[in-house]
């Protein structure tokens, strides 16, 4: 990206989407990256999703937060459709992913999700080596050229600033890592495929303060090439790392804005009480 | 104090209660049944270690007195005490167990003599022990040795003759029976070969005269076959007939006769002279011959390595066969296959299987394998062979299908539950980074539950290796002649019968015409079995940890 991270005064966007001040900023002409239109979604009888509709931009951070069982992983899971795994899923509605829509049936999976990259909650490396693990990616899509794997390896281990920790031990198990490490050893997996966006289910409820503080500066630097779609279940976090959050309750949508509106200024009651610690 | 009692009783109620909510007679009573299952355990290979262990060892010889007046001879293997009835009379009275060898002459081994009528027992010196090819032991005194039937040594003399001879007259029957083994077995199945291509081509002319220049390299070589055959023949003629010119002259104790070729000695040695030293190396060259030796006299005496290498062999076929078989349909069951009724049922069949008795999988094994298959593989690529069968016979290939058959539940189950346990995460991290369910299975599953799926595998190998009943008929036999992996093309000979220590253990126990002498082989056997199960076990276990900490590392 041409535009430097720590100087917020240049390049705001011209339209009326808005980054609050001193969290970054989101790249000069945020487009949008993902459009999700009237979205339900049933496991068996059950409805997870309400009717959904949002406009997520790209270079930009956004966060969900809600309280347990709002429906805000189901939804993160829909983007590069995880929930296929699970049996009884209905989906309705429409998820376009620039342009394309994501549910049509001839659309490739695993382009898909070589195009949508996820981060777990709990840290989940392969029984592999660092390096196997962060080559992994590559190595499904066919690629065998060892000068490209090694490339790639370093590059996404620098991505994920790991590299320092990782370089002398490449052959060592991904499982031997620290907490903090194994999770961003998977963010560095994840971006060895160069995805367009990268979704994080709870990135940091397993780690401690320091190893968290880390992975948000991660995705500082991240959000310059990438889309990040967080969800977290600290509010704190969330106003630390993202430009726009969107608040869920009960598997509905309850309000979408700037991360500053939303915990300064929300418009909604909910909202309010959510963020201010009232209820959830 | 009129509660007094009352209260009492519900003190002691309630100490009782306070025991039964403890559980601690839940405690007591798993600890029992885990005491008495390991004391079961270690009894059982105690008897087999201590039976099987005193086997090789070279016991005095005895010289005793009987009543009449004649000496007995013989090592000493049992006694009883005497029996008595409720009243106080002598029901049995104590005896002595003596193995006497020289079964040709007494035509027994063993023989019971009341103790009352035995005196003056003594060792002596000069007694010789001799372990023989045929006949089982000789024990007595050495009076010379001829050479083509003419005495070239007396009693003095003899023992040195002997040491020296011995050797030379062994080697000269083991090259005999080499030459009968190796080069004519190899003549034999040459002239089979061009007689069979004679047989073929003949079958094909319907009548009419064969190519000449197809028909004389053939004759030919029949002719000189034929010839070297003859060659052979005499050569080992001669050598078994030079290896038979020295005899040694012995005598038992009570004045018989014989000679013996030294030929036919397999070990001669004088035990009441040897020091515990010198026991200790026969008992050691003894175990050694165990291990390695061919077995001798209908199985009761030598050694075992056929029966070893049977076994070795056929697990290993087995575990070869069992491991990927089970493993991809343990596969298919858990990640591929709609979950629903049918798997359930199937599930429950499999289960099942583990609990079938063995014998029914013999029977299968048989049905199916060798007269189906088998008799297929007869007819479509040996039919000129017929009737004699090839494949339509039991072998060692369909005794190891049958036991992987057998096992193949066991690594099923192993290898669903070692899949059920990868974390779901792990999968779920494959799939996000795009790789298909059929990459994810193989790159992160599978590694993941391989110390799993080799649990299992450990398992049915400890099952496959014990198991007798199926392979009575699939290709177990008493004696086979040839082992299944050899020099002769093409080597590994998956058609050919062979032995397994497991029925070696029935065979020299309760059909052997000498069970008295065979008893002790018994438990050695039994322990070697053991023996191998372990090693063959401990293998899998080291390889399975090897992997387990190559794949997870797991320390966080």
């Amino acid at each position: 990206m041409d535009t430097p991270t720590q100087t917020p005064s240049s390049g705001r966007p011209a339209r009326s989407v808005t980054v609050p001040t001193g969290k970054g900023q989101s790249a000069p002409g945020a487009v949008t990256k993902i459009s999700v239109r009237d979205l339900s979604l049933h496991y068996g009888a059950k409805q997870a999703l309400f009717d959904i509709s949002m406009d997520i931009l790209g270079n930009q951070v956004t966060a969900f937060i809600g309280p347990s069982g709002c429906g805000k992983s189901t939804l993160l899971r829909c983007f590069n459709r995880m929930n296929d795994l699970v049996d009884g899923v209905k989906v309705r509605g429409s998820v376009m992913l620039s342009g394309q829509d994501i549910f049509a049936p001839d659309l490739d999976v695993i382009e898909l999700r070589k195009r949508v990259g996820m981060v777990f909650q709990k840290s989940n490396p392969f029984p592999k080596s660092i390096y196997e693990n962060v080559a992994y990616g590559l190595r499904v899509a066919g690629v065998t050229d060892k000068a490209v794997l090694d490339e790639t390896v370093e590059k996404s281990l620098r991505g994920a600033a790991l590299w320092d920790e990782a370089k002398d031990r490449l052959q060592e198990s991904g499982l031997g890592l620290s907490g903090g490490q194994q999770q961003r050893l998977c963010i560095a997996r994840a971006i060895a495929v160069q995805p367009d966006i990268i979704l994080m289910d709870e990135p940091c409820s397993a780690l401690d303060p320091i190893a968290t503080a880390k992975v948000e500066e991660l995705i500082h630097e991240l959000k310059s090439e990438y889309t990040i779609i967080i969800v977290t279940h600290s509010m704190q976090q969330a106003a630390r790392v993202s430009d726009k959050t969107a608040f869920f309750y009960l598997g509905k949508l309850i309000e979408y804005a700037d991360t500053q509106t939303v915990f300064m200024n929300p418009a909604n009651p909910q909202t309010e009480a959510y963020v201010s610690g009232r209820f959830g | 104090m009129s509660h007094s009692p009352l209260s009492q009783s519900t003190n002691a109620a309630r100490r009782i209660g306070q025991f039964l909510r403890r559980g601690d007679q839940f405690i007591w009573l798993s600890g029992g049944a885990m005491g008495l299952a390991a004391l079961l355990i270690v009894g059982l290979l105690g008897l087999v270690f201590v039976s099987g262990f005193t086997f090789f060892w070279p016991y005095n010889v005895v010289t005793a007195d009987r009543a009449d007046g004649t000496p007995v001879l013989g090592v000493i293997t049992n006694s009883q005490e005497e029996r008595l009835d409720p009243a106080g009379n002598v029901m049995k009275a104590a005896q002595t167990q003596f193995k006497v060898g020289a079964r040709e002459l007494y035509g027994f081994d063993f023989i019971w003599i009341k103790k009352a009528e035995l005196s003056n027992f003594r060792v002596d010196p000069e007694v010789i022990a001799f372990e023989r090819q045929e006949y089982g032991d000789f024990y007595g005194l050495l009076h010379g040795i001829e050479y083509k039937g003419k005495p070239v040594a007396d009693a003095a003399t003899a023992w040195a003759l002997l040491q020296e001879k011995r050797p030379e007259a062994r080697d000269l029957a083991a090259r005999a029976k080499k030459i009968q083994r190796d080069a004519i077995g190899e003549v034999n199945a040459e002239i089979q070969r061009a007689n069979l291509k004679l047989k073929v081509a003949r079958r094909k002319a319907a009548g009419a005269a064969l190519d000449p220049a197809f028909e004389n390299p053939l004759k030919e070589s029949l002719a000189r076959n034929q010839a070297r055959y003859e060659q052979l023949r005499l050569e080992a003629e001669a050598l078994s007939a030079q290896a038979e010119e020295y005899a040694a002259v012995v005598g038992t104790v009570d004045g018989q006769r014989k000679t013996v070729p030294l030929a036919a000695i397999v070990r001669a040695f004088r035990p009441n002279q040897m020091s515990k030293l010198e026991k200790l190396g026969m008992y050691f060259s003894r175990a050694a011959e165990f291990v390695y030796g061919e077995p001798r006299e209908s199985n009761t005496e030598g050694g075992v390595w056929p029966a070893i290498f049977g076994t070795v062999i056929m697990t290993l076929i087995m575990s070869i066969v069992v491991t990927p078989f089970g493993v991809v349909a343990a596969f298919y069951l858990r990640e591929y296959a709609k979950q629903g009724p049918f798997v359930r049922m199937v599930r429950i069949a499999i289960n099942n299987l583990a609990g079938v008795p063995s014998i029914v999988f013999g029977v299968f094994g048989l049905g199916f394998f060798v007269y189906f298959i088998g008799g297929g593989i007869d007819r479509m690529f040996f039919p000129d062979m017929l009737p004699t069968p090839t494949y339509g016979t039991g072998g060692i290939l369909w005794a190891s299908l049958t036991l992987a058959l057998l096992t193949v539940p066991v690594v099923i189950v192993a290898t669903e539950e070692s899949i059920a346990a990868v974390p779901r995460g792990t999968r779920e991290g494959s799939l996000a980074l795009g790789a298909s369910k059929f990459q994810t299975l193989v790159n992160v599953v599978l590694p993941a539950s391989v110390p799993g799926i080799l649990t299992g595998v450990i398992l049915a190998m400890a099952r496959g290796a014990g198991e007798v009943a199926p392979l009575m008929i699939t290709g177990v036999v008493k004696l086979a002649p040839e082992l299944p992996l050899d020099g002769h093309f093409p080597f590994f000979h998956l058609d050919r019968k062979f032995m397994h220590l497991g029925f070696h253990i029935y065979d020299v126990g309760f059909q052997s015409p000498n069970i008295e002498a065979a008893k002790p082989m018994v438990f050695t056997t039994t322990l070697l079995l053991i023996a191998i199960v372990v090693i063959l076990n401990l293998f899998a276990i080291r390889l399975r940890d090897h992997i387990r900490k190559k794949y997870q590392t797991g320390a966080f």
